[in-house]
């Protein structure tokens, strides 16, 4: 058997890995963007300087060969799926037995005037990277579309270059569309303490200068100057390749609960799949979707189901970690917040009638294990709040005079 | 399809030129070096001790100060920034000059002691005050250790001052450097008592388990020398297996170890230049336990040979011993040691060459409730746990994998835990 992956993100490298342990199949995995797998997240590292593109990769190189995983680094420009076969761009195919889509997303432009210009930018790949790094060449000044993850990425890394940033946010509070309105208000302060512009209630209308950007204007009529705009203002599944070859997509690539597409022999996973009308666009979904299809492929065929919803982040200092279900608007639910004095720790349990259904941690650790079994079990919230220590993970002399 | 090269363009380095009190405070540390060489030479620098001393040791801490201590002013929290593209801190030309500055230091130090001339006597108005005697070459080298580990310690303490566990730390080494390797020995040479270092056992220090010393504490009618006797032999063969127990190694290696109390000081900038590659583990393996096997025949011998009345083997064992201390304890510890810092990273010594270090990783391995823990699948793969093991642990590799990580080399010094994004690994004894 030959299993085919395209893309070698987390969802791709994932399924080879999960193929290699469970079966003795060919496998090749296929990249146009790098020779070999490099953690996402970690790009803005690179940037900032705390990490080379080396220190990156997950892997040494000496073990793709080791595991017996061929890799591939050239697009694929076509898939023939009743012949099995794809055509890449220097003019080889392979044919295969199983295909696995796991091609990513990409930022999306929503048709801005101007934002073609030299020294926009998206930031999801590699070659984004090189891109930004160019253009922060005597860069002063940079705009940051969006108040999300990737905008923060971004405004934490062209600060760290010593470029001001000024950051456009649409609502009237920091991710106010996913967090409760204490969280948002705790990382939009904490923000504007580390020298960030924030910018609520904004929108950008254009981008500006002839060639190269020379600033922005806002719905307002407002405009500002600066060298480079990062656009943050979320990402969209990549689905041009699997569109061009007659696999059906909607938002992105269609699968069923087996991650198999409407084309025979063909799979989807990670940022750029949809399964239930939902694109999950997430790097610890992505890893998960690419250890189920692996499994699917040698033969298990469960419908997969999601486990308890888990998210991290970094909001400059801030450590942020969510479990379960947290409601931007907390409606129909009850939460216990707990906040420190003078520094930016933050906890709230959230629960239904009773029963714990989230947590939001920002400047806190927990225990992933203990919060997700919690709410797995439907425990009950006094339960959660007597144990509480049960689910402490911060570092030893941490004080965790949790106080509710 | 090119390869993508991820090259800093040299403006944006240049754009992060040194705030002016930073370039007076190294200017004030370059100076004070200047001075100590020209000392050397003798002339009016070494005819009056008290000005020599001040312009040399006193200088350059005035100079790291002037350096470290607006750091405080920053917002706390992990900042690595330029790490990586810094010539000092990633193996660019100053970092190679730094090396070879330290590296010639140690050759001088160990076997040219007569090009240093009368360089000790900058250190002379310290040793009369703590031990009522002139300076030696050793106590030079104490010195100019002990102010870069507390210079540095601050630093340290700045940067990492959001974590409680670097605090208690980092002044946990700071402390025992100053007191145990310090000051009390010093004091010990004024009582005219013997010179004894609390915080080094066999086989760190492997003449303190010979017969030979171990007879002649036992032998004093001083109780406090016997004590030392007592000392050495429960530290050795009781507390060390105990306390890695509950600890880990990290009781010694990260918080009371001299060798430890450089690299976690003045080594911190250099922690990212440690090999991490399955290579490196390897070599690693057979070069460490290699030193234990080394020293535990070296000791093995000399006992026989005391037991034997000499008869046996002469006076092989004694040139055995003579071999152990040149190869391991000068040339490896020292030369290598630490002057590869800016190349090898922090814990050459310790990694690759400490016998003791290699007893506690063993009982670490084997028998020690200490691991680091992994905080369910919130790995990013990221590398930041790996790149800053000062060990070399591909540290990330247990993290992405949600297992434990148990590894004999782990100083325990907690700098994964921090500098991780996403908040995966703890530090616990279970």
């Amino acid at each position: 058997m030959h299993v085919v992956v395209i893309g070698n993100g987390v969802a791709g490298v994932t399924a080879a890995r999960t193929i290699r342990k469970r079966s003795d199949a060919k496998i090749t995995i296929v990249s146009s963007e790098s020779p070999h797998f490099f953690s996402r997240p970690a790009l803005m590292y690179i940037y900032m300087g705390h990490l080379e593109f080396e220190h990156t990769k997950p892997y040494e190189d000496h073990f793709w060969r080791k595991n017996r995983i061929d890799l591939l680094h050239a697009r694929v420009d076509a898939i023939d799926t009743t012949a099995r076969s794809i055509t890449m761009n220097n003019g080889s195919t392979l044919t295969y037995d199983a295909l696995v889509l796991a091609t990513g997303s990409r930022t999306a432009f929503y048709d801005w005037p101007g934002q073609n210009l030299r020294g926009v930018h998206g930031f999801t790949t590699l070659q984004d990277l090189a891109a930004i790094e160019a253009s922060s060449v005597g860069a002063r000044k940079a705009i940051v579309v969006g108040g999300g993850l990737i905008g923060v990425e971004a405004a934490e890394m062209l600060h760290a270059r010593g470029i001001d940033v000024t950051m456009l946010v649409r609502e009237n509070a920091y991710w106010r569309n996913v967090l409760p309105p204490e969280e948002s208000a705790m990382i939009g302060a904490h923000l504007a303490r580390h020298g960030i512009d924030i910018r609520y209630n904004t929108e950008l209308r254009s981008i500006d200068g002839t060639e190269c950007v020379r600033g922005v204007t806002l719905t307002t009529g407002e405009t500002i100057a600066s060298n480079m705009v990062m656009i943050c203002t979320g990402v969209r599944p990549t689905t041009d390749l699997a569109l061009r070859s007659g696999i059906a997509v909607q938002r992105g690539i269609v699968v069923n609960e087996f991650f198999e597409t409407s084309a025979p022999h063909v799979y989807a996973v990670g940022d750029c799949a949809e399964q239930n009308g939902i694109v999950e666009l997430l790097w610890y979904s992505a890893r998960a979707h690419g250890e189920h299809v692996g499994a699917v492929i040698c033969g298990e065929r469960s419908p997969y189901a999601r486990d308890v919803f888990y998210n991290s982040a970094k909001f400059f200092d801030i450590e942020y970690q969510t479990y379960g279900s947290v409601p931007a608007k907390l409606d129909g639910v009850t939460s216990i917040v707990w906040q420190h004095a003078h520094k930016d720790r933050f906890l709230r349990i959230v629960h239904r009638d009773g029963i714990v259904c989230g947590f939001n941690a920002l400047g806190l650790r927990l225990r992933a294990e203990i919060c997700m079994q919690w709410i797995r079990a439907r425990t009950p919230v006094d339960v959660v709040l007597r144990d509480l220590k049960r689910a402490n993970f911060n570092e030893e002399f941490f004080a965790w005079e949790v106080a509710v | 399809m090119t390869t993508i090269n991820i090259m800093l363009p040299k403006e944006i380095t240049d754009r992060h030129q040194l705030p002016m009190h930073e370039r007076i405070g190294y200017g004030m540390v370059a100076l004070a070096a200047f001075l100590l060489l020209l000392g050397a030479f003798g002339g009016p620098l070494t005819a009056s001790p008290v000005l020599y001393c001040l312009l040399t040791i006193g200088l350059s801490t005035i100079g790291g100060l002037m350096v470290i201590l607006p750091r405080f002013r920053q917002l706390p929290g992990i900042k690595n920034n330029g790490v990586m593209t810094s010539g000092l801190t990633r193996r660019g030309l100053l970092a190679w000059m730094l090396g070879v500055a330290f590296t010639a230091f140690y050759v001088i130090l160990y076997w040219y002691p007569e090009y240093l001339g009368s360089m000790t006597a900058s250190v002379d108005p310290i040793s009369w005050t703590l031990r009522g005697a002139p300076a030696d070459r050793w106590f030079l080298y104490g010195t100019l250790y002990t102010v870069a580990v507390l210079i540095m310690g601050i630093r340290m303490l700045a940067k990492y001052r959001h974590s409680p566990y670097h605090l208690v730390r980092t002044a946990s080494v700071m402390l025992s450097q100053l007191a145990l390797a310090f000051v009390l020995p010093a004091i010990l040479v004024r009582l005219h008592s013997h010179e004894f270092y609390f915080h080094y056992f066999w086989p760190l220090k492997p003449d303190y388990l010979f017969p030979s010393s171990l007879q002649a504490l036992f032998a004093s009618d001083d109780k406090l020398i016997v004590f030392m006797g007592f000392w050495t032999v429960m530290m050795s063969f009781i507390a060390v297996p105990v306390l890695t127990y509950f600890f880990g190694k990290r009781w010694y290696c990260s918080w009371v170890c001299g060798c430890g109390a450089l690299a976690e000081t003045m080594g911190d900038p250099f922690r990212q230049n440690s090999d991490k590659s399955l290579k490196a583990w390897k070599a690693e393996r057979w070069i460490v336990h290699g030193v234990l096997v080394f020293i535990v025949l070296t000791t093995a011998l000399i006992w026989l040979n005391s037991w034997y009345g000499g008869e046996i083997l002469g006076s092989w064992s004694a040139s055995w011993a003579k071999a152990y201390g040149f190869y391991i304890g000068s040339l490896f510890s020292g030369v290598i040691g630490v002057g590869f810092y800016p190349i090898m990273g922090s814990r050459v010594w310790c990694r690759f060459g400490c016998p003791q270090a290699a007893i506690l990783g063993l009982l670490q391995k084997w028998f020690s409730r200490f691991r680091i823990t992994t905080n369910g699948g919130q790995c990013i793969s990221c590398g930041n746990c790996s790149t800053y093991c000062e060990m070399g642990i591909d540290v990330r590799s247990y993290a992405q994998r949600g297992v434990d990580i148990k590894r004999a080399s782990c100083v325990g010094c907690g700098v994964c835990a921090s500098v991780c994004p996403r908040g995966v690994l703890k530090l616990e004894n279970q």
